[in-house]
């Protein structure tokens, strides 16, 4: 049957959300000849309907239902009701990301074995490796047409970038370019070359940069395998008594409860949705919540080690012309416990706009310390730290009864405190990222504390026993042979990269797996 | 510009003087203030002229850009001229007056120095009125597209092509 699909047809998978990883697995299902029902609770918008205004962009894509925050980390102070910024919309978080794809180093999924014990930490290994990883990687770099992989160029340094490199090689970084971007770079007759516009985070309105929204769901739909059902949020996941999931239950559009059979779900909301539909699932076979058993849905999340360092010049950079973070250093990728801690960091280009730069430079500040770094504006130059912060239990995701959402459904909070190891690392890549600019005569700098979450991670990890994590080496839940989790939730451990190649490169794998094994009957 | 008496009954030149102390505004009636140098003028629908003109003021002392004229605070101000919150804001603003009185000036207003209105500001700077105008502003001041070019930023570049030829490395200095 083609799409449309039936509310009744339960031949069909369904999939929750359709970012990185729901996107991508929704389109990959749907080339092989799968049914796909993807449920995205926002609306679809597409690079005509982009607004290259940050606070704009926001309003228009950014998941601000109702969540709540805990622990000490400083986001539950200052944004306390906006503990991640991502989005809510056809493509998810894809639209806003600024493409930094970087593979996992080989040692980082074998965090456990590798760093050793690490106090207060609950490190595991992945269930899979950087060989196994290899081909899949291989074929999500094509998919994103990933800079300086292939035979893709490297995009050009724009003026963030050349004060970025001057510093760095100063130091004597070496390993230091302008990225492995999901940026188009030449015209190849199907995505426009990047033209710098300069507002990679409000959704590239060329198309130069990839987001599921614009390629891999449009080219599901012109299968006739897939249905996107925009503005769909899902409430609950069912089940039967044999404990397998037989569909979902979510609010339409018009706010009205739908009920849609399914032969397999995939969860693919992002950290804080897909844990909090599981344990919104809960019932009398499930009382902890879906795939449960472990007790580990909605622990461990992580969030990466970051923080910004911004620096003033007594001369123009003019930071936001152009890409958004094509720059990379990967010198301090690597782990070597003598600088302290275990793990590593990139250090990446980043430049924000100025209504974004007076919310986030040091949120709270006040006075002339704060605007007069902001009346040098014109001259500033900005690089994001991103490192692999600590998995740890008491991190998680749980449901606030307390607070309910528009559906009258129980909101997520999110708990976050830092591990000693990520405040150390964050010591360090700030004293790093101070460095690279004094070495190019800043005249000030500034060690920026983390944003709202952009990187969310670890919420339903991947385990090779059943008591440790909530899906196996496929994303499959232990519990439930039907049920997926598709998304960054199942990362074990977050590494030191962006995740989002990593995301898309489990998707391909999945889709291939779940492919198999349905025409093998197994599911 | 138009009025002269205020409705405390100060002459328009103690009005003039004690405005102009503080830097700026000159409250000129009821629910009538504008510059001395008529750039900009706002009539007021909630709130007491004099409060509104501290509120301004208070707006300049938390994110102080000296290049950016008065007329940006008002508009970042004005959204707080409305029924819901007059109400809150006046009882901030006689907080405030009555820190600086407790610091020996006349009102918030009546200080000669920023250092001096920074001083009351950070007495108080935990309460909520203080946050809810500083974290309003955040987006008040800093999201009106005006301010922009005094920053040197250049917004969107979409509509002109990018700035693939028009100096994304054009840096010359390094
Ligand atoms: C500003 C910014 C910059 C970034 N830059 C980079 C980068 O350079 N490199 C990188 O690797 N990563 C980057 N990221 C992170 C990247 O975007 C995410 O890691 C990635 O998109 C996560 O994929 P996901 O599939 O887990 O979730 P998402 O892409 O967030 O998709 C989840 C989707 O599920 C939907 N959903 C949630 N709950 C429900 C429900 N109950 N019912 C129906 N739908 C639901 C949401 O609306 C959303 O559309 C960036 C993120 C941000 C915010
Ligand atoms: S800078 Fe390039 S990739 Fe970023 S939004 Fe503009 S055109 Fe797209």
């Amino acid at each position: 049957m083609a799409a449309p699909f039936d509310l009744n047809d339960d031949n069909v998978v369904v999939i929750i959300g359709t970012g990185a990883g729901g996107g991508v697995l929704a389109n990959e299902l749907a080339q092989k000849g799968v049914s796909v029902v993807a449920l995205e609770a926002g609306g679809r918008y597409l690079p005509e309907d982009y607004v290259n205004d940050e606070w704009e962009s926001f309003g228009q894509l950014a998941w601000t239902d109702p969540r709540t925050t805990s622990g000490d980390w400083r986001v539950a102070k200052d944004f306390s009701g906006l503990p991640a910024w991502i989005v809510k919309a056809v493509g998810g978080t894809t639209t806003h990301w600024a493409g930094a794809s970087l593979r996992f180093q080989e040692h980082e999924w074998k965090a456990a074995t590798t760093y050793g014990p690490v106090t207060g930490a609950n490190l595991l290994d992945w269930p899979i490796d950087a060989a196994e990883m290899a081909p899949w990687y291989e074929k999500a770099e094509d998919k994103l047409g990933v800079t300086r992989t292939g035979n893709r160029p490297g995009l050009p340094g724009s003026n963030n970038y050349k004060v970025f490199e001057k510093g760095a090689l100063a130091l004597g970084y070496k390993e230091v370019h302008t990225g492995r971007m999901a940026i188009q770079t030449r015209d190849d007759g199907e995505r426009i070359p990047c033209q710098q516009t300069g507002f990679c985070f409000q959704g590239c309105k060329w198309g130069a940069k990839w987001s599921s929204a614009y390629t891999d769901i449009p080219e599901g739909e012109a299968t006739g395998n897939l249905e996107v059902r925009e503005r769909a949020h899902v409430a609950r996941i069912l089940h039967n008594e044999a404990g397998k999931v037989t569909g979902v239950e979510y609010f339409d559009r018009d706010g009205n409860l739908q009920m849609q059979r399914a032969r397999i779900v995939c969860v693919a909301g992002n950290s804080f949705e897909s844990p909090r539909l599981l344990l919104n699932s809960a019932s009398s076979m499930f009382p902890d919540g879906l795939a449960n058993s472990s007790g580990q849905v909605g622990r461990n999340y992580m969030r990466h080690m970051t923080g910004s360092v911004y620096a003033v010049f007594d001369k123009p950079v003019r930071m936001w012309r152009g890409t958004t973070m094509a720059g990379i250093i990967q010198d301090e990728a690597k782990h070597d416990p003598s600088r302290g801690f275990v793990g590593g960091y990139e250090l990446e280009t980043l430049s924000l706009g100025i209504p974004f730069m007076a919310a986030f430079l040091d949120p709270g500040a006040w006075g002339r310390e704060f605007t007069s770094a902001l009346d040098a504006y014109e001259n500033m130059a900005g690089m994001w730290i991103v490192g692999e912060d600590m998995p740890q239990e008491t991190n998680r995701v749980t449901l606030n009864h307390d607070v309910k959402d528009q559906h009258g459904l129980p909101v997520a909070n999110v708990h976050f405190s830092d591990h000693a190891n990520d405040i150390a690392m964050r010591n360090h890549a700030y004293k790093q990222g101070m460095a690279v600019y004094e070495a190019v005569g800043a005249t000030r700098v500034f060690p920026t504390p983390p944003y709202p979450s952009t990187h969310n991670l670890g919420t339903n990890r991947m385990s090779e026993n059943a008591r440790d994590g909530v899906v196996n080496r496929w994303g499959q839940t232990h519990d439930i042979a039907n049920l997926f989790v598709s998304d960054g939730s199942q990362f074990t451990t977050g590494a030191a990269e962006n995740p989002t190649l990593t995301i898309v490169a489990l998707a391909i794998r999945q889709a291939d797996h779940i492919a198999r094994e349905m025409s093998a009957g197994n599911i | 510009m138009t009025t002269i008496k205020s409705p405390k009954g100060l002459t328009r030149r103690a009005l003039l003087a004690r405005a102009s102390a503080a830097g700026a505004t000159i409250v000129a009636g009821a629910g009538f203030i504008a510059a001395p140098n008529a750039a900009w003028a706002y009539e007021t629908a909630h709130l007491d002229a004099r409060v509104f003109a501290t509120l301004v003021q208070m707006a300049r002392d938390i994110y102080p850009h000296d290049r950016i004229p008065d007329e940006n605070y008002v508009v970042a101000a004005k959204g707080y001229d409305n029924a819901d919150a007059a109400a809150g804001i006046t009882a901030g603003i006689a907080a405030l007056d009555a820190a600086a009185q407790g610091k020996g000036f006349g009102s918030y207003l009546d200080t000669g120095w920023e250092r001096d209105r920074v001083d009351i500001l950070r007495g108080m700077e935990d309460s909520a009125f203080f946050q809810q105008i500083r974290g309003g502003l955040v987006t008040g001041l800093y999201n009106q597209k005006a301010v922009w070019p005094i920053f040197g930023y250049e917004g969107e570049s979409f509509s002109q092509g990018g700035y693939i030829d028009r100096g994304f490395d054009d840096i010359n200095w390094l």
